[in-house]
């Protein structure tokens, strides 16, 4: 049990840490940076109640794809964070207010979740046998139970994905575009004409 | 210490067999790094009927090893103006990440550091993390060559991991785990079981949809790990080279192997997916009288073959096929690769379902 201690608390430090440093880093490319450690370790944690399939999406999802852009967005953007900090009295209350009613409502949560208070689902997974797996277990819930709840989550992602295409998508007029179809389709019949010219006479076009 | 419990049992006893595991991994794998560099170049020479690196040792065989002693003893320098934490850290991270992947790699029956469930994703997990290496080192040069290396690098890694990942679902699809062992196992019996003719003679009818998704994760292959024709992150002639232009001496070093043992691992995960991984092309029945250790070596011989293979044809793609242009290579991606991918997982899971073999 020692080894899972010390394991438990290394990864809960590290993202502790790098939460903290996410707020407090004066580049925003280092913040984000931190944030993916905190991901990072925020997948390890999973790893360590045994849902290693979580614990892998997260990293494909939030790590690989979600940081990236964000990444990518911080270092083109040409952000001033000294002209963003000048303003830091006057949102310093608001806040504070955010801040305090999120303590205030984890703290609520977890003592009612401590006491039993809380309604609980059916707490073990159906599935816990020895023998299938994680995602197996996640699988089974998700087709079955959730099967309109997922759908409909897909469909969202769906209709934000057109929107985004939509907003981004501008044919100019004046822009010739490269058509691989009609190249591949052009044969010396449409590519060329055999023009015959009379001496002296030219050809006006 | 209570002389009835196995030292090897204990929490201390584990980590160290573990760590001799890794060592068993990684020093054979640095060591045949060397030789497939080696073989890189002189493939590469051949086709271009030149000699290649000769000079140091018999046929230049050692020529890597001079190559590694050369960078480390170079200077190292940090240009002006960089960012020198991340600017040390993308080439670690490059490196490292190259390096983890090989945990749940299947080498042999029973060869493997980590036998997880979900080693199919922890690999896709790994390969999407390589581009920080990438990204971190061309933002942190401060100079323009560098940033737009890895910007186009980021666009490039992040569009073709999608169509890899449509590929891998085929193959999780076909063999019913994403354990990278059940897979290799499910695909036992000679090479008409591989998943690269559908994973049996009883699903022939997908056999064509799943050659096609081998060979699409072979172009991917090659577009994830910047090789060319898709080497446009370092594409000389336009960008000098890249996200690596400031990088000298050993981060460079590190930046090269974290890059070669990436292109390694992705032909060792081609075997492994579509391959058969440790099987034999033929199940000869006199090898499964031989012990554990020589069935072990015999799996472990045609892994290397086949990985070895697909480095061969790496690196004649390389020499062959001129460098594509990035809209090409944009459309290749989203165009042709996804749209393809997709409609033969959409193939596939209706075969699982409705064919013949549907449990």
């Amino acid at each position: 049990m020692a080894v899972q201690a010390i394991a438990f608390y290394l990864l809960a430090t590290v993202t502790l840490v790098a939460g903290v440093c996410v707020v407090s880093a004066r580049s925003p490319v280092h913040s984000v940076l931190f944030l993916i450690l905190a991901f990072f370790s925020a997948a390890g944690l999973f790893v360590m109640l045994g849902a290693e399939f979580l614990a892998m999406l997260l990293v494909v999802v939030y790590v690989g794809a979600v940081a990236v852009l964000f990444l990518f967005v911080v270092m083109m953007l040409d952000v001033d964070f000294a002209s963003l900090r000048q303003g830091f009295a006057r949102y310093m209350p608001l806040g504070a207010g955010v801040a305090g009613i999120l303590a205030f409502e984890m703290i609520m949560v977890s003592t009612a979740v401590a006491n039993g208070g809380a309604a609980r689902l059916n707490d073990t997974p159906q599935a816990s046998g020895a023998d299938i797996s994680n995602a197996e277990t996640i699988g089974r819930v998700l087709y079955t139970d959730y099967i309109y709840f997922f759908q409909a989550a897909g469909l969202v992602l769906l209709v934000a994905m057109i929107g985004a295409i939509v907003l981004t998508l501008r044919h100019k007029p004046g822009v010739r575009r490269q058509v691989i179809a009609d190249q591949v389709a052009r044969g010396p019949k449409t590519g060329m004409r055999v023009i015959s010219i009379k001496p002296g006479a030219g050809i006006d076009e | 210490m209570d002389p009835t419990i196995n030292f090897w049992a204990t929490e201390l006893g584990w980590t160290l067999i573990t760590v001799g595991k890794i060592m068993l991994v990684i020093l054979p794998l640095l060591v045949c790094l060397a030789f497939f560099m080696l073989a890189d170049r002189k493939i590469w020479a051949g086709v271009q009927m030149r000699k290649g690196p000769n000079v140091v040792g018999p046929f230049g065989l050692l020529q890597s090893f001079a190559d590694l002693i050369k960078f480390v003893l170079k200077e190292l320098v940090i240009p002006d103006g960089a960012d020198k934490a991340v600017f040390l850290l993308a080439p670690v991270l490059t490196f490292l990440l190259s390096l983890v992947g090989w945990a749940v790699i299947p080498f042999a029956p029973g060869w493997v550091i980590s036998n997880i469930n979900v080693g199919v994703l922890y690999l896709f997990a790994i390969s999407s993390l390589g581009v920080y290496g990438i990204i971190m080192g061309g933002w942190a040069s401060n100079s323009k060559y560098p940033f737009l290396g890895s910007l186009r690098s980021a666009a490039q890694m992040v569009s073709y991991e999608v169509s890899i990942g449509l590929v891998i679902i085929t193959v999780i699809l076909l063999s019913g785990s994403m354990n990278l062992t059940t897979i290799v196992e499910k695909q036992a019996g000679g090479f008409w079981n591989w998943n690269f003719l559908g994973g049996g003679l009883h699903n022939w009818p997908i056999a064509i949809v799943m050659f096609g998704m081998s060979v699409i994760f072979f172009i991917s292959a090659l577009a994830e790990t910047n090789r060319p024709p898709f080497d446009l992150p370092e594409a000389e002639s336009e960008l000098v080279a890249g996200y690596q232009v400031e990088y000298s001496s050993s981060p460079f070093l590190l930046f090269m192997i974290g890059e070669l043992v990436n292109i390694v691992l992705m032909c060792s995960l081609i075997t492994v997916l579509f391959f058969g991984g440790w099987q034999a092309p033929i199940d000869f029945a006199f090898v499964h009288q031989w012990g554990d250790m020589a069935q072990g070596f015999y799996g472990l011989m045609w892994f290397f073959l086949k990985t070895c293979f697909f480095f061969f044809l790496i690196a004649m793609a390389k020499a062959i096929v001129p460098r594509y242009r990035y809209d090409q290579l944009m459309r290749l991606g989203w165009k042709v690769f996804l749209p393809t991918a997709g409609v033969a997982v959409v193939l596939v899971a209706a075969w699982r379902v409705f064919g013949p073999a549907a449990a």
